[in-house]
């Protein structure tokens, strides 16, 4: 290959006037790009993010005029933290690669876990099945036909002592994806870690626990929003006193961007979210500088590969200057948020399924550049179903590939001083920052959430994304544009029915055989510390070593709180 | 319009909450004309067949992206035809792999689409193949 450069061949083409000192960006404009686009124009396309926010044609130094380094980036592991948390970036520690799965039994999943882990995978991370997220046990009415459908099925500690059998809970950091019931689901799993021998005092892990945006995006809710803050509260303050290296809270944007947001809208509600967790922990008498280090976020990087990036830089300036400035927090490690990401799944198609593998890596690329602490990236085949082992490697391998191949890692946020990219991240932050204040204006996110507003903003945001891709403003390709006719089909993983029965079976020989006495008492304690306002955490981890199950433990506490209904708007 | 204005009901069936597809396709109707009730979530079978037949709609709707679409398409379908009611089609939309979707439309699911198809294919297919059940008088 040669790199001789080319040498220009007309007397004087535009640009010619190039490196002259004290040109502005108008004489570039009269001189060079004027007469190009006069013979040329440009494409006849809408230049904007994937969020519809317009994009100039040259970012320029201009832009950054009265950006002060100092103060918008500062250096790695220091306030505000644009630059990332950790003062060595991925020199020191790559990001966890943390395959979300589980599905049909707690033995199937068991069996995906130690295949993950002995393929590299550094980090466990449950999906339970929706039953078991909305609280039901696998005979309920509502769970027919759900049951170890989308993640595993988990009715009593028995099943989550399977669940984890063989994987020392000392060794592994295991996050799990739960809400409602999630102190349900912790408690389950520090009896697994009772049973192991192993102290609470070293787990690590994190739990989603976040139920704001159920209510705001997923809609996996069983109480109202103010008890579910009480249940949340109290296990901070359990985890900061017993499980201290617990994240208690994963503040979480994924759904609010699959539900169909912009950038800036997962942006603003997530930490919109955040602050309203902040001051539940602080009206509930915790320490800020004890529980908010426990705090992590989630976020979804989809396609637009520097909006997603510039969205992850501005959060962490954003919420570095919340718990500093606004909640006073003294500790350096309540200013840094952490994160996850998990690429896109609403990006993805089930078209040419094939193509799905370059978005997971665009999306996962764009992660790293935004610094994530750990990462998800979506198998090519989960638009059909979940994903098969094949698929699942291949996902993996494509975040090792960026590891260790890239050289992505190699230096610490190398897109730092990049006009566009901090123009970008300015905006982003300006944009969410008007968002929060409009939340505060109306008395906080318990307050907005109850009056539907962010719920309407990500559904108008939602089908104006959808119009743009029916009247192709928006292309994705393989869907609006670059079609295939034939298509072969994919082999995708089947979850028998018999799945269903068998833990259904499972769960009537539990409640035929354990001491119900002992459970309806636990049961009873619970409903007591319900409504008596004391801490809960013990309460049901003692319900859930009697075998008491989910779907019982949170009728109990329905008793008390009662259930959430939501006035649906489409 | 012409004619009379057809009356769907989109609906969300079990426990899934993923309904970003079913509040856009419901919207997509109503903006292309048709008159929509949108049952919100976590309904069961006997809750939308009941909603269908006391709205007197003229096809319902379902969206299943949790993967129980085996189990839940069939389940209104059996539900309709108790309760006498088989002539107002079932058509829907999710998560559901291609030879499901073979099968659900052998037991008389008439059309399933899946990510990526447009409202304008929804809303082509719903002219095509939806008719009035019945001319309601006044109208």
């Amino acid at each position: 290959m040669s790199t001789k450069p080319t040498k220009p061949t007309t007397p004087t083409p535009p640009g010619a006037a190039a490196n002259r000192k004290g040109r502005t960006r108008k004489d570039w404009e009269l001189e060079t790009l004027g007469p190009t686009i006069a013979k040329r124009p440009e494409r006849d396309v809408e230049f904007s993010t994937v969020s519809s926010l317009p994009i100039d044609r040259l970012a320029a130094p201009e832009d950054l005029d009265a950006w002060d380094p100092d103060e918008r980036l500062g250096f790695p592991g220091e306030f505000p933290y644009t630059r990332g948390i950790h003062p060595t970036g991925y020199r020191g520690k790559l990001w966890t690669m943390r395959q979300f799965s589980g599905f049909g039994s707690a033995a199937d999943t068991n069996e995906r876990y130690k295949y993950l882990l002995a393929h590299g995978q550094t980090g466990l991370s449950v999906a339970f099945d929706l039953p078991t997220l909305m609280g039901r046990d696998s005979d309920d009415e509502l769970a027919q036909g759900e049951v170890g459908r989308e993640g595993v099925a988990i009715d009593t500690l028995d099943d989550m002592l399977r669940l984890f059998q063989d994987i020392p809970l000392d060794k592994v950091s295991t996050s799990m994806t739960i809400n409602s019931p999630a102190a349900i689901l912790f408690a389950m799993y520090l009896a697994v870690a009772e049973s192991q021998g192993v102290p609470l005092e070293v787990l690590e892990g994190t739990l989603q626990n976040d139920i704001l945006k159920e209510y705001i995006a997923q809609k996996e809710w069983i109480y109202p929003p103010r008890p579910s803050l009480r249940i949340i509260t109290d296990l901070m303050g359990f985890c900061a006193k017993r499980v201290p290296k617990w994240n208690t809270i994963s503040i979480s944007g994924y759904h609010i961007r699959e539900a169909g947001s912009t950038a800036v809208q997962e942006l603003a509600f997530t930490i919109a979210d955040g602050i309203g967790y902040v001051q539940a922990g602080i009206e509930a008498g915790l320490d800020v500088d004890v529980f908010a280090p426990r705090l992590s976020y989630f976020f979804n990087s989809h396609n637009d590969f520097f909006e997603e990036i510039a969205k992850m830089r501005a959060s962490r300036r954003l919420w570095a200057h919340i718990m500093r400035d606004r909640f006073k927090a003294k500790n350096p490690r309540s200013w840094m948020l952490r994160f996850h990401t998990q690429t896109a799944g609403c990006s993805l198609t089930a078209q040419q399924p094939y193509n799905n593998i370059v978005r997971v890596t665009v999306q996962a690329m764009a992660a790293i550049l935004g610094g994530t602490q750990s990462l998800h990236t979506n198998s090519l085949d989960e638009t059909l179903a979940l994903p098969s082992q094949e698929a699942v490697t291949i996902a993996l391998r494509t975040q090792q590939i960026l590891a260790e191949e890239s050289g992505v890692a190699n230096t610490i946020d190398p897109l730092a001083g990049s006009y566009f990219v901090e123009a970008l991240t300015d905006r982003m932050e300006a944009e969410a920052k008007a968002y929060i204040d409009k939340i505060d204006a109306l008395g906080g996110i318990v307050a907005a959430i109850e009056t539907g507003f962010p719920q309407k903003e990500i559904a108008d945001a939602s089908y104006r994304y959808q119009q743009q891709i029916d009247r192709g403003e928006k292309s994705v390709v393989g869907v609006n544009k670059h079609v295939s006719d034939a298509e072969k089909p994919i082999d995708i993983l089947k979850i028998s029915a018999e799945v269903e029965v068998d833990q259904k079976a499972r769960l009537a020989k539990i409640k035929a055989t354990r001491d119900n006495r002992a459970v309806t008492a636990a049961l009873e304690a619970v409903a007591a510390g319900a409504k008596s306002g004391e801490n809960l955490m013990p309460l049901i981890l003692e319900a859930v070593r009697r075998r008491a199950t989910v779907g019982e433990i949170c009728a109990s506490m329905k008793t008390v709180f009662g259930e959430y209904r939501e006035v649906s708007v489409f | 319009m012409e004619g009379p204005r057809l009356r769907l009901l989109v609906g969300k069936v079990g426990l899934d909450g993923h309904d970003r597809g079913a509040k856009i396709i419901a919207r997509a109707l109503r903006d292309a004309g048709f008159e929509v009730i949108y049952t919100g979530l976590h309904q069961t079978p006997e809750m939308v067949v009941s909603t269908a037949i006391q709205e007197d709609v003229d096809a319902v709707s379902l969206s299943i992206l949790s993967g129980a679409h085996n189990h839940l398409f069939p389940r209104v379908l059996e539900l309709l035809k108790e309760r006498g009611a088989e002539d107002i089609p079932v058509f829907g939309g999710g998560i559901v792999p291609p030879e499901d979707i073979a099968d659900l439309k052998e037991k008389g699911i008439r059309e399933i689409f899946t990510p990526g198809a447009s409202t304008q294919d929804v809303i082509r297919w719903v002219r095509e193949n939806i008719k009035p059940r019945h001319v309601s008088p006044g109208a």
